[in-house]
């Protein structure tokens, strides 16, 4: 199994799509982060200050003040505490909350890409693994040797789950080097507020809690891996099923793009969380953003996502197996 | 029926997509070190059977059986021994080709690099090797792909119109190669094809296979006209005609073009009708013997014209 993978994987380095998705994310990351420092500079403007530490001394005492009053429900207490915590340590370590360092920057990079920038990328490694040995022809130079075609698709599939995952790689990488240059490389144990659970459509702060941000950001890019690799699942399939590279991957991009747009267009519509690629912002759960359909959550959202996946698994498999090679 | 040490061997082989019958109820053997050709002309369904041979397609009816296994039930053992170059030798263009090579290899189980080498260096692209395949010629790439054939062994060789876009210098060289094959390796071929000729100088035994269906099998030698047909050009070719009809040993006479007659007569006779043609004072501008095409074999077989020389 192990040569059959190497082989795959040499097609991919050799066929330039890693290298392609590199550049890609070489262009766009700085951009991304020339935006996030003109965000940065907009706030300090408008603060009409620069001294942060006068700010976040101000708003710890605003806090405290709301903690002594008594008419405070239970929860929000804990919510106040934690968040005295979090601006507490940002003094203790000289850190300014607007400004943060690269960390910070991975770690929004990656809840913002989770959605559709990741996922488009992972179509175009993914869409044409199949396809395209069909358009070439060479799929009759891998069919005519000694080896079962499941064997065959099994390391296209492994192949591509090593893609995805040195993609992200690479993303995390990349976004770190890139903004540290602006922002400074510090930053890694900063806490983050995490553990925000949703009922009937109130937020429930009680099990959030902090954590420092290098392990927000491990689970984070945990999410977004099993989001990538979902997407490139389905991809896989839509891979063997259609012949041509084109067509694989286009519908592949309007799958995605349109499950990321109906989700803001029809929130009320519940049939849209039986829909794959409504749940591809799976960070979301770890950061409490508000939920746009009703009746999700992270487990509700990854069995989604798994069920789909492993369909399309069988799918894949079985019509790869059975299927005559005609073209 | 089945001879123990036959090679491949396929039974009422039948294919058919949705409604379309390609190819019915097809029977062949080939034997060990044997050339065997495919002859058929465009859309008979050539194709369609090799992929079914090589696995690519499944019969809709029928067995192939190659070395004993069966190929259906037995595809690992059964492919092992097998080479083929479907269509067109099919290679990763963004690779070398020795990278194509060691990536097929891979898909194999013992392919050393001393055998790589080996199949690279009979096939004369040592020169080439390391460059990428997409920098190839069509022929380059024709021996790449005999090389990845021959790659895991095999014994049976199986070649889909093999000459396809090559020179004629090509054509002879790769027909000396495929009975090098056969001789010296005790490989056998088989090979399809469209051009009676190429069959002809090529292959031991062949199957003809029209519209789907075998129309004759057997030796090559059978195909070869035993009635040997002369094209005369002749400026006036009415006498002609009819002088030719005074001659015992001539028996079909026919019209080609405005002065071209093509009588069926032994060929060692040339020589002597000639110089009687001359004494008769007709100018003999031409004299050919003619190259039967597989048109003709298919004629004489459905009876399709008055030519009843072209008779197997
Ligand atoms: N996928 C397909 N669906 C329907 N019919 C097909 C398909 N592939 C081939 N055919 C038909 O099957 C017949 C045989 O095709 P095949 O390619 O086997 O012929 P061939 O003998 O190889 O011809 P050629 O000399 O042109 O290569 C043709 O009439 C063709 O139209
Ligand atoms: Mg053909």
């Amino acid at each position: 199994m192990i040569p059959l993978i190497y082989n795959e994987w040499l097609k991919m380095v050799r066929k330039k799509r890693i290298w392609v998705i590199t550049l890609i994310l070489l262009v766009l990351i700085p951009i991304f982060t020339y935006a996030q420092f003109r965000t940065i500079q907009q706030t300090v403007a408008e603060m009409g200050t620069s001294d942060w530490r006068a700010l976040l001394q101000q708003q710890i005492i605003d806090q405290q003040n709301r903690l002594s009053s008594s008419r405070l429900p239970e929860e929000w207490r804990d919510w106040i505490k934690l968040s005295i915590q979090q601006q507490q340590y940002y003094l203790d370590h000289d850190i300014n909350p607007t400004a943060p360092g690269a960390p910070t920057f991975v770690r929004k990079f990656i809840e913002e890409s989770v959605s559709l920038f990741l996922p488009l990328l992972v179509v175009v490694l993914a869409a044409d693994i199949v396809s395209s040995e069909h358009t070439a022809g060479t799929i009759k130079s891998l069919l005519t040797r000694p080896v079962q075609r499941w064997k065959v698709l099994l390391s296209k599939y492994l192949a591509l789950l090593l893609s995805i995952s040195v993609l992200m790689m690479i993303t995390a990488i990349l976004s770190y080097l890139i903004s540290g240059v602006i922002f400074g490389y510090q930053g890694w144990n900063m806490p983050v507020l995490t553990g925000f659970q949703e009922q009937n459509g109130q937020l429930i702060t009680s099990f959030v809690h902090l954590v420092p941000q290098w392990k927000y950001i491990l689970m984070a890019y945990g999410l977004a891996w099993f989001t990538c690799v979902a997407v490139g699942t389905l991809s896989f399939m839509v891979s063997v099923l259609v012949r041509g590279t084109a067509a694989s991957m286009g519908v592949m991009l309007a799958a995605v793009i349109s499950g990321s747009l109906l989700a803001q267009l029809a929130p009320t519509w519940s049939m849209l969380k039986y829909f794959a690629f409504t749940h591809l912002r799976l960070t979301d759960y770890l950061s409490g953003k508000p939920i746009l359909i009703e009746g999700m959550s992270l487990s509700f959202s990854i069995l989604v996502l798994s069920v789909w996946s492993i369909l399309a698994i069988l799918i894949a498999f079985i019509t790869f197996q059975r299927r005559d090679v005609l073209a | 029926m089945t001879n123990p040490t036959t090679l491949l061997s396929v039974s009422n082989l039948t294919k058919k997509i949705g409604k379309r019958e390609i190819v019915h109820n097809l029977n062949f053997n080939v034997q060990p070190g044997e050339v065997y050709g495919f002859l058929g002309p465009n859309g008979a369904g050539k194709t369609t059977t090799i992929r079914m041979l090589v696995g690519l397609i499944r019969p809709t009816a029928g067995t192939i059986q190659i070395n004993g296994y069966d190929l259906q039930r037995q595809f690992i053992p059964a492919i092992r021994q097998i080479g083929c170059i479907v269509e067109n030798p099919e290679l990763y263009p963004y690779l070398t080709g020795m990278e194509n090579m060691r990536l097929f290899a891979r898909m194999m189980k013992n392919v050393s690099q001393t055998k790589i080498d080996e199949v690279i260096r009979l096939v004369e692209l040592d020169q080439r090797v390391h460059d990428l395949v997409k920098t190839y010629s069509l022929g380059m790439k024709q021996r790449l792909g005999i090389a990845q054939a021959l790659l895991g062994d095999p014994k049976l060789l199986i070649l889909d119109e093999p000459t396809n876009g090559l020179d004629p210098a090509g054509i002879r060289e790769l027909r000396t190669f495929i009975r090098m094959l056969a001789t010296e390796k005790g490989i056998s071929v088989f090979v399809s094809s469209h051009i009676l000729n190429e069959v002809q100088l090529l292959c031991d035994r062949v199957a003809i296979i029209h519209h789907g269906r075998i129309v004759k099998t057997g030796p090559v030698s059978d195909l070869i006209d035993q009635h040997p047909q002369v094209e005369w050009t002749v400026d006036e070719w009415e006498q002609a005609q009819t002088y030719f009809k005074s001659l015992p040993y001539i028996t079909t006479i026919q019209k080609r073009a405005h002065n071209i007659l093509r009588v069926q007569m032994p060929l060692e006779k040339i020589a002597e009708t000639n110089a009687k043609l001359l004494q008769e004072q007709l100018h003999v501008v031409g004299i050919r013997p003619y190259q039967q095409t597989l048109e003709d074999i298919f004629l004489a077989m459905t009876g399709g014209q008055t030519d009843d020389s072209a008779n197997l």
